[in-house]
């Protein structure tokens, strides 16, 4: 494949964002970065969509930020960068998001893993957050959703050393689902997708908020919102649907209605 | 220095490549030059699609005795305490895990004494041949050291507990008939027949079914790390990979049209 952005396709109900720029590693630059989100953004929209997979492919999944779009720039630039807007617009999107990861994913590339909702790996991924060995830190969240993912302990080790880890540590860790070899990587990630794209959309997208609500709230308050969006799906067909279809041992079809 | 030779012979012909550890002075003993060079040659083996099987043997009386020595005795004369691990993690992690994930055939013709580390390596491999005269031993505990290079994880593996044990505890030699009885190694030969034989078999398995065979290997690796429920998971991603090949359906074709099999590694 020539370097070349993103590719955007659209797979029956999944959807896919490919970063495509292998003579960089897929490293994330400003251009990069806007173009998955934009990616997901657009596949977040359309109603043909209910599952998005963020990949990179079999040899690497993205190697940092582009360093060399960083070197000169001064605390202004950085503070007030329209890329921190990026990371942003990627916590908005709805649908849930899987995380199909091989080879590198360092710095940023960690970091975008991260903001998925599931992380699916080959045996060669490796994850970190080398920042510190340039005299910098993370920056779009790595000391944040690395710490909820694995405790402070072993977020403290790999920010405080830089250090990488493998796949099969990151999936003991908790901060991956699951190692698959190599070749099986993209059909693992699409059926994990048409699995989550067969259920009602409604329920997985008030059912992803909730989850995402655990990190940013007390128990109480996240309880009282689980309540709330258990609720709400009573007032939909595809509740009352799944509920008739288990009752009269038939297989449901959903509307997002 | 007096000998301005490579520490490390490298040679490929019909699709096997032969590493020979080459410091014959000190019964090629690993030093860091030694361990880079292996670990960059079994790098070079697993990109080079025209090699399909790997040989590793030593030049002269001994396949390898294991860390060399010198350096620590003048470290201990000089009053120092050598920090053991880190060069561990650093040197013998590196190469001992490239042996284990090179999706190739390994093979030990194990020429002559294979000793501490040099033991550990041949473990590692997946096969071991070795000369009537030659002989294992894992003499970490002769000189006051656990066990390392990966003994702790293949030895038991290979031989079994109680056997393990005492080949570790004592630190004898074991000889190479009386490896070939506990299975230890797979096949003894003559001196001068070593090669030839260790060669012929990694020439016919370079010339098989090499996709499945790295399939294999892989396999093999996770089911002797992980519990029988994961490693039945793995099987079958590792099945619908090989099912997929072109040599799978050239082997079934041959089977039915009653025919030898014609393998493309693909």
């Amino acid at each position: 494949m020539a370097d070349d952005g993103i590719l955007l396709e659209r797979l029956d109900g999944v959807g896919r964002v490919t970063m495509n720029r292998p003579s960089a590693l897929n490293a994330l630059s400003n251009e990069l970065l806007g173009d998955v989100v934009a990616g997901l953004e657009s596949l977040d929209a359309d109603d043909a969509v209910r599952v998005v997979i963020v990949t990179g492919g079999p040899q690497v999944f993205a190697a940092g930020a582009d360093l060399k779009q960083l070197v000169d720039a001064s605390l202004p630039d950085v503070l007030l960068s329209a890329r921190h807007a990026l990371w942003d617009r990627l916590k908005r999107v709805r649908k849930p998001i899987i995380a199909a990861v091989s080879g590198y994913a360092l710095g940023a590339g960690c970091e975008l893993a991260m903001s998925s909702d599931l992380v699916l790996t080959s045996e060669t991924a490796r994850f970190g957050q080398p920042e510190i060995n340039v005299g910098i830190m993370p920056g779009a969240g790595g000391t944040q959703r690395l710490t909820r993912a694995v405790g402070k302990a072993r977020a403290m080790e790999m920010v405080l050393t830089g250090r990488t880890i493998t796949a099969y540590e990151a999936e003991r860790l908790g901060l991956v689902n699951r190692v698959v070899p190599v070749e099986m990587l993209e059909d693992e990630a699409l059926a994990l997708a048409r699995e989550i794209a067969s259920k009602p959309p409604l329920s997985a997208r008030l059912a992803k908020e909730a989850v995402l609500k655990a990190f940013e709230t007390s128990l109480d308050a996240g309880l009282d919102y689980e309540r709330l969006c258990f609720g709400l799906l009573f007032g939909t067909e595809d509740a009352r649907e799944g509920m008739a279809a288990f009752i009269e041992k038939r297989s449901p079809t959903y509307h997002g209605r | 220095m007096a000998d301005s030779a490579p520490v490390l012979l490298v040679e490929r012909a019909n699709r096997v490549a032969v590493l020979t550890l080459n410091r014959p002075a000190v019964l090629n003993a690993f030093n860091d030059e030694l361990l880079d060079a292996l670990t960059r040659a079994l790098r070079d083996a697993e990109r080079d699609a025209d090699v399909g099987a790997v040989i590793i043997t030593g030049t002269g009386r001994a396949f390898c005795a294991g860390q060399d020595l010198q350096a620590r005795r003048q470290m201990f004369e000089r009053g120092e305490v050598p920090h053991l691990g880190a060069g561990l993690r650093e040197r013998y992690k590196a190469m001992i895990l490239r042996v284990r994930s090179i999706e190739k055939p390994v093979i030990a013709a194990i020429n002559g004494i294979a000793a501490g580390a040099g033991c550990g390596l041949a473990l590692a491999c997946d096969l071991r041949t070795a000369a009537e005269d030659a002989s294992l031993a894992q003499s970490f505990a002769r000189v006051g050291l656990a066990m390392d290079s990966g003994s702790s994880f293949f030895l038991p593996r290979i031989v079994g507990l109680g056997r393990a044990f005492e080949i570790a505890f004592t630190g004898d030699p074991v000889p190479a008939r009386e490896a070939e009885r506990i299975g230890l190694v797979n096949h003894v030969h003559p001196a001068g027949e070593l090669l030839p034989q260790t060669r012929a078999l990694a020439e016919r398995l370079a010339s098989g079914a090499t996709r499945a065979i790295g399939l294999i290997k892989r396999d093999v690796n996770r089911a002797v790390s992980v519990d029988l429920e994961t490693a039945l998971d793995y099987e079958s991603y590792q099945q619908e990979t090989a099912g997929r090949t072109d040599d799978y359906r050239e082997g079934v074709m041959a089977f039915f049209e009653k025919r030898p099999p014609h393998y493309q590694g693909k």
